[in-house]
């Protein structure tokens, strides 16, 4: 379900770090209830761009707004679910402590804690310490995180990084089902065969957006077959259009 | 200001401890080893009546700015306190759930050294026992503060720990415990006017030498708590919701 008023809304985000320009005046409109994909090779701006949009980056410029409201505002902080590509979950204490220390924190219901870990599939693992879980179990953990209470906007930087492909697949169906219960989600990634599982993809490199639009679109624009070669030739047009 | 999530915050660190044996006895246990040596060290009871109280207010201080610095830094790097501030805690929520937590922490610390120290080792305490307690707590939660204050100075676990002897060990030499703040250079005793370790030793003097709440320890207590509050202050400010 897509409603008219979109459920993020970027105007010429500008965002310096160390002194150097990081993102270069962002335009773009997510729509509710979409999956978006956030693609671009590492370095280009990707985190920073999330970071903007719950509202804990320092920007020099332009405005974003999340759910009709200022990204970060006190009224949208527990409308919006967000996993860095670190995780960010306390090592020495188990899943389930951590979930249930978060979902007070966020004041979202005691039974969360147990969908959310089912939502991921670590149920073979809520008692154990965080530490001594797996790269991808730990990932789903920190996923598992951002999706405690109801949130209408998820903000998810590499969610599927180190999983074998069952559990991307999986996980990429609940995706695909919260967006059909009208949640927006914004699913950075660097890994291609991912895009073609998203309604709508960003492309950026260096600091600016390359291309918006559905898979469909940019293949078709591109003339390229697969989403690989399609990114590769918008690096090439732009680069002649820009040298 | 939210109760509920500073109640949560205390529980989650308290949890952490709980899982952490080594951590957990080693404040329990440290405190309680150093003060049994101290006694026979000086194998002095008038000595041991002095000093021991002096180093029940330094213990909670010294081990709670080591344990805040270190804890807070792990939020700052591991992307927690990233976490919490995209979420609705309050940076109160946060400095008030740790505080509750390593309080209650200090209490159970101070316990189990008094037991100790009054039982076993004899020690011959003239003033009251809660006032003892409420400085001892006075000075963790001052640890507390100026470690959170200093692990915002900190980018490495390394360089957190080394801030110990920086930010304390000054303050230890000039405090009074080693050599009296009198006879010292008059620019020591100035600087050791301002700061905050010295009225923490001497509230604990005041209460090992006198029966009653001297007007002296309450002027030491309302200090302690000032230097607590700014410190915290300064803490605060320093847990940023948004960074570069």
């Amino acid at each position: 379900m897509m409603s008219y008023k979109p459920a993020v809304s970027v105007r010429d985000l500008r965002v310096m770090r160390g002194g150097r320009a990081v993102l270069h005046g962002l335009t773009f409109d997510v729509p509710r209830g979409a999956v978006v994909g956030l693609l671009g090779p590492s370095g280009c701006g990707k985190t920073t761009l999330m970071r903007a949009l719950v509202g804990v980056q320092i920007v020099e410029g332009g405005t974003v707004a999340v759910l009709d409201a200022e990204a970060g505002s006190p009224g949208v902080r527990r409308r919006v679910g967000y996993a860095t590509q670190n995780p960010a979950v306390y090592a020495d204490l188990t899943v389930a402590e951590n979930l249930a220390y978060f979902a007070s924190v966020l004041r979202a219901p005691r039974s969360d804690v147990e969908r959310v870990i089912g939502e991921v599939g670590l149920g073979d693992h809520r008692d154990q310490i965080v530490s001594t879980l797996s790269g991808g179990q730990l990932s789903r953990a920190n996923l598992a995180v951002a999706l405690l209470g109801a949130p209408e906007l998820l903000v998810l930087d590499e969610p599927t990084v180190g999983l074998d492909p069952v559990l991307r697949n999986e996980l990429w169906d609940l995706f695909r089902r919260l967006a059909d219960r009208g949640v927006t989600l914004v699913v950075s990634s660097h890994v291609m065969d991912e895009a073609r599982r998203t309604d709508r993809l960003l492309l950026m490199r260096e600091g600016r957006l390359l291309a918006d639009g559905t898979p469909d679109d940019l293949r078709a624009r591109t003339g390229a077959d697969d989403l690989e070669d399609a990114f590769l030739r918008l690096i090439a047009e732009h680069e002649e259009s820009a040298p | 200001m939210s109760v509920p999530i500073i109640l949560a915050t205390t529980r989650r660190i308290l949890a952490q401890l709980k899982h952490d044996h080594r951590t957990l006895g080693m404040l329990i246990g440290v405190p309680s080893l150093l003060m049994i040596l101290l006694r026979y060290v000086f194998d002095e009871p008038v000595l041991f009546d002095r000093i021991g109280p002096m180093l029940l207010g330094l213990f909670p201080f010294l081990i709670m700015f080591v344990v805040t610095s270190v804890a807070t830094l792990r939020e700052r790097t591991g992307g927690t306190l990233e976490r919490l501030m995209s979420m609705p805690t309050g940076r109160l929520d946060l400095l008030l759930g740790y505080s509750l937590a390593f309080g209650l922490l200090t209490l159970v610390q101070v316990g189990v050294v008094l037991v100790i120290a009054l039982t076993w080792l004899d020690l011959d305490l003239s003033g009251s026992l809660a006032s003892l307690v409420v400085v001892a707590v006075l000075d963790a939660l001052l640890g507390m503060a100026l470690g959170l204050l200093a692990s915002a100075f900190a980018r490495t676990e390394f360089q957190a720990v080394q801030f110990m002897p920086a930010f304390v060990l000054p303050q230890l030499l000039l405090c009074g415990l080693i050599i009296p703040r009198e006879r010292m250079a008059s620019w020591l005793e100035a600087v050791s006017d301002v700061l905050p370790l010295t009225y923490a030793v001497d509230g604990m003097r005041e209460i090992a030498a006198n029966p009653d709440v001297t007007g002296r320890l309450l002027l030491d207590v309302a200090v302690i708590a000032g230097f607590v509050a700014v410190a915290l202050l300064l803490g605060a400010a320093t847990l940023r919701r948004r960074t570069a």
